[in-house]
């Protein structure tokens, strides 16, 4: 019997996501004596799994299809789940992952929990824990199908190596189809998308406008971290939609989180409540923000987050 | 063109989040309930649809009668009718199988829910809907332009967004970005006026059972005080996040 897991990957290159789902798999398969079958599509680099215990490879060839067909995904990640005999599916918590998981889990009559924050507290019934009303609180949830299909919240496991020998084999391309294509992709290209991220840097309206944005993506630069901001920044329209973090924006799971110039509204607080270390820098000491922060500094974001920049900088060099 | 728009009754986003019965379920006491914001987003959208195409706009809810003032809502805000299932769920699985066996006795061209709700966040009665029903899915829907038939389509996804091109039938994931913030109708008086004409139908539910269950929540834990550091000592905060917290 196997754990599935789907092994996200970009260009190629299995995402830090894959990697993390595969440790996960791969600490419950040591728990049960399961064997980790994986589920790559594209992959160039399928080696690279020998570190992190995967089993099995399913390798999948899209034959040119570049982009995330849901319909073919889905179909061609069922059918091995079903091969398999597989009693738990793993997709990590990304926009992929989270898309695939309920269609996948209705494909094979699964159960599905999503926002799952750590190894399963007992296997039969499968019971895990799970963060809900957007972080402000966890439940124990129980399982009660045959087969159950996990979406991981990323950085909640991280990545455990695992040496072994992955054995490669050809998985086939489902040929399943609905009326809905992808056309085109709009990344914006080179940057660390919020859900990668281990540090995010995280702007407010007490940055007074857009044209004060370069005091984030330059302490971002810095660090390797994602932008992000408030909620009033995108409404106003100073960011676009894909940064708003917070409970009708997008959850963040950082190991660091820099918020700059943000208040600290409730709905925001939620949003990043599992990232791991939190900075806020306010010039408001009475900004709720302090309250929910690991470290914190009172002071004009103007003068405190340059000299950060450059001290963070200097220390690089 | 008929559009159902699935609801969720959810706690307002302020809400302090507590429970009861030795944490075996959520306290409503004292918590005020919304529609779901990512239902909302929907419904704004499917209202401009009534309003532009002459679609017809149900919403639907499966939960017991304390859903209704957010259905009623609905109706002020545009929709033409409402429907509950009077079941109270025990999880999105039973959800998507009720509004499953509706759907599979009405038809409709265009079928939204929220992204996710956001008090339990299970993100799945839009892709188990949808599956059941043998219908396309999209998830994290920004853009929804509709010709006819054709679908002009864009999905949110890690750094960037996604365009596609489906024909109806279809079922999105409607949340911000679909429409702005800005867009949500605020009903009126003569929107509430006309809501209470408008029908509200309890229906029976079908047999269902729910894939998980909630054994036991928890709160998480409490967090120590924040270590303040002097706007002047920026090597104090670098050293901490270097040496203590081990961030950097």
């Amino acid at each position: 019997m196997a754990v599935v897991v789907y092994l996200e990957s970009q260009e190629g290159q299995i995402k830090k996501a894959g990697l993390e789902v595969a440790s996960y798999a791969r600490a419950i398969a040591d728990a049960q004596g399961l064997n980790v079958v994986g589920v790559g599509f594209n992959l160039e680099n399928p080696e690279q799994l020998n570190s992190f215990g995967v089993d099995k490879l399913y390798l999948i060839n899209t034959q040119g299809d570049q982009f995330f067909d849901i319909t073919r995904y889905g179909e061609s990640i069922a059918e091995i789940v079903t091969k398999e005999n597989a009693k738990l599916c793993v997709v990590s918590s990304s926009a992929n992952g989270r898309y695939l998981g309920p269609i996948l889990a209705a494909k094979i009559n699964a159960a599905y929990l999503s926002n799952v924050v750590s190894l399963p507290s007992q296997y039969e019934p499968l019971q895990v824990k799970r963060s809900c009303f957007t972080n402000k609180a966890f439940n124990i949830t129980q399982s009660h199908k045959e087969i159950t299909v996990l979406s991981l919240s990323s950085n909640s496991f991280g990545l455990k190596e695992k040496p072994g020998t992955t054995e490669v084999i050809e998985g086939s391309y489902s040929s399943a189809t609905t009326s809905l294509k992808v056309t085109t992709v709009d990344k914006t290209s080179d940057k660390v998308t919020i859900a990668d991220a281990d540090i995010v840097v995280s702007g407010g309206r007490g940055l007074k406008g857009p044209e004060h944005w370069h005091l984030i993506e330059d302490l971002a630069d810095v660090l390797g971290a994602a932008t992000a901001c408030s909620k009033p920044v995108s409404d106003m329209g100073w960011r676009p939609h894909s940064e708003h973090v917070g409970q009708t924006g997008k959850p963040v799971a950082s190991n660091l989180y820099i918020a700059i110039g943000v208040s600290g509204a409730i709905q925001h607080l939620a949003g990043i409540n599992s990232s791991k270390v939190k900075v806020v820098i306010n010039s408001d000491p009475e900004a709720p923000f302090f309250k929910a922060a690991d470290y914190g500094i009172v002071g004009d974001a103007f003068e405190v987050v340059p000299k950060l920049t450059e001290k963070l900088k200097a220390r690089k060099v | 063109m008929n559009v159902l728009v699935c609801i969720s009754n959810v706690p307002d986003t302020t809400s302090k989040i507590n429970f009861k019965e030795e944490n075996t379920s959520f306290e409503t006491q004292g918590v005020q309930f919304i529609i779901n914001p990512n239902d909302e987003f929907g419904l704004t959208r499917a209202v401009w649809l009534q309003q532009k195409e002459a679609a017809k706009v149900t919403v639907i809810t499966v939960g017991d009668a304390s859903c209704e003032p957010i259905l009623r809502k609905c109706l002020a805000i545009g929709a033409d009718q409402a429907v509950r299932i009077d079941l109270q769920p025990q999880d999105g699985f039973e959800v998507a199988a009720q509004l499953t066996a509706f759907c599979q006795t009405n038809a409709y061209d265009l079928i939204i829910t929220g992204r996710e709700s956001i008090d339990y966040n299970g993100g799945m009665v839009g892709g188990m809907l949808a599956t059941n029903l043998n219908m396309p899915y999209l998830a994290n829907c920004i853009q929804l332009e509709i010709e006819g038939v054709d679908l002009q389509l864009q999905r949110e996804i890690d750094g960037g967004k996604e365009s596609l091109q489906a024909n109806l039938p279809i079922v999105i994931g409607a949340q911000k970005g679909l429409v702005e913030e800005k867009d949500l109708i605020i009903p009126n008086m003569r929107g509430i006026m006309q809501a209470r004409q408008k029908s509200l139908e309890v229906i029976a539910p079908i047999e269902t059972e729910a894939a998980t269950t909630v054994e036991v929540f928890e709160k998480p834990p409490e967090k120590g005080p924040v270590k303040l550091v002097d706007a002047n000592d920026i090597d104090g905060l670098i050293d901490l996040l270097e040496k203590e917290a081990k961030v950097l």
